[in-house]
């Protein structure tokens, strides 16, 4: 029977060694995918800066409604959800979905009718379980988003959104997703993208004097419809690198987290071996001596 | 002389941008040339090819999908979908 106790904490030891390793491997990967995912996000800054740039100017020139800027007041509004495609990040997709939930009962509050468009595997299996209807799902890999998703997502969305409500359109589209603050916050957030308001005054930033007259070709309406989805599709893709960035920072924190707590788990055990190991010394001691006493006698 | 400064840019990165003399881009018109002191001009670009006569060095022909050009103050900025240099 010695020694019983002994193995037990032996096994329990190596088994949380091994988790340790594979904690310590996930948290180095995504220590190493986040310069990525950010520089990312700095090489798309360009584009966005020309396209917020661009839509500024039109806005400022024209006094066209175009149907992406038009309130239509209708009670049916979409939501995309931007979550992971894996769990091991702590509470990130967690807060997204709780976020999700918040806005949704918001709007069914205010007597709208939600669709949800729900990005990330996490997310996807989290609606299903609980049977969500759900209009269109994305399992993109969430942790490198590319422009092609962006694209695939903002053209289903603003397909539907220029549908009228009779046709089973949508009147407004929220977007759920984080925030990537910094290396420890990330903010679960929620953005109205549709209808779009323009920001204005965007471009005046640089101490350009009033803006000029500009030429449109072919004109300003054509303009505008080529402008206003890619600018959408371009939002979007800075949602999807931001999530990507934050999924990759909440991963980093929870594995790290995850790699403490078992090497205080292989300590704890290493202790418990120790005492077990001179139980059983003392006992066998004692044993030895008891048996002595009693020949001796 | 004047020079414009051309900033070219795809979905997911800066592709290219310094100084040019001239550049020719594919509008929803047909092809137009680019000097400087060129009048502001918001453009839709079709397929097709865009040259940039830089201000040193060879000359930068490129294909491209679609996007569009905005020309303002000698800054030209052309924003393409997708781009292949050739």
């Amino acid at each position: 029977m010695a020694g019983g106790s002994q193995r037990v904490y032996k096994a329990r030891i190596r088994s949380t060694q091994s988790l340790k390793k594979m904690f310590r491997a996930q948290e180095l990967i995504a220590a190493s995918r986040i310069g990525k995912a950010r520089a990312k996000t700095a090489a798309a800054a360009p584009y966005a800066q020309a396209i917020t740039r661009a839509v500024s100017a039109v806005a400022t020139h024209t006094n066209i409604d175009h149907p992406l800027t038009q309130e239509e007041g209708g009670n049916r509004a979409a939501v995309l959800v931007v979550s992971s495609d894996r769990g091991m990040a702590g509470s990130y997709p967690a807060s997204i979905v709780r976020e999700a939930e918040r806005l949704t009962q918001q709007l069914e509050a205010e007597g709208k009718e939600v669709l949800l468009y729900v990005a990330g595997r996490r997310a996807v299996s989290y609606y299903t379980f609980r049977g969500r209807d759900m209009v269109r799902t994305w399992v993109y890999g969430s942790e490198r988003p590319t422009p092609e998703t962006a694209e695939e997502i903002a053209q289903a969305l603003l397909e539907k959104f220029l549908l009228t409500e009779d046709e089973d359109g949508v009147s407004e589209l929220h977007v759920v997703s984080t925030q990537f603050v910094n290396m420890v916050t990330q903010r679960p957030h929620v953005v109205r993208m549709l209808p779009l308001e323009v920001v204005e005054g965007v471009s005046e930033a640089e101490e350009n004097e009033a803006l000029p007259l500009y030429d449109f070709e072919p004109s300003p309406e054509a303009v505008l419809d080529s402008l206003l989805p890619r600018y959408v599709e371009q939002r979007i893709y800075a949602v999807l690198l931001d999530a990507a960035a934050s999924e990759l920072a909440a991963r980093q924190r929870a594995m790290h987290t995850a790699t403490d707590n078992a090497e205080d788990l292989i300590r704890t055990y290493t202790r418990l071996a120790n005492q077990a190991r001179q139980a059983d010394i003392t006992q066998e001691i004692s044993e030895i001596v008891s048996g002595a006493d009693a020949l001796a006698s | 002389m004047a020079e414009l400064s051309v900033d070219l840019v795809s979905r997911d990165r800066k592709v290219w941008s310094g100084a040019a003399t001239q550049v020719s881009a594919p509008s929803a018109d047909g092809q137009v040339g680019i000097l400087a002191n060129h009048t502001p001009l918001l453009a839709v670009l079709r397929p097709g090819t865009i040259t940039v006569d830089t201000a040193s060095g060879p000359a930068l022909e490129a294909q491209v999908t679609g996007g569009f050009m905005s020309v303002d103050n000698n800054l030209v900025t052309l924003v393409v979908d997708e781009i292949s240099l050739v």
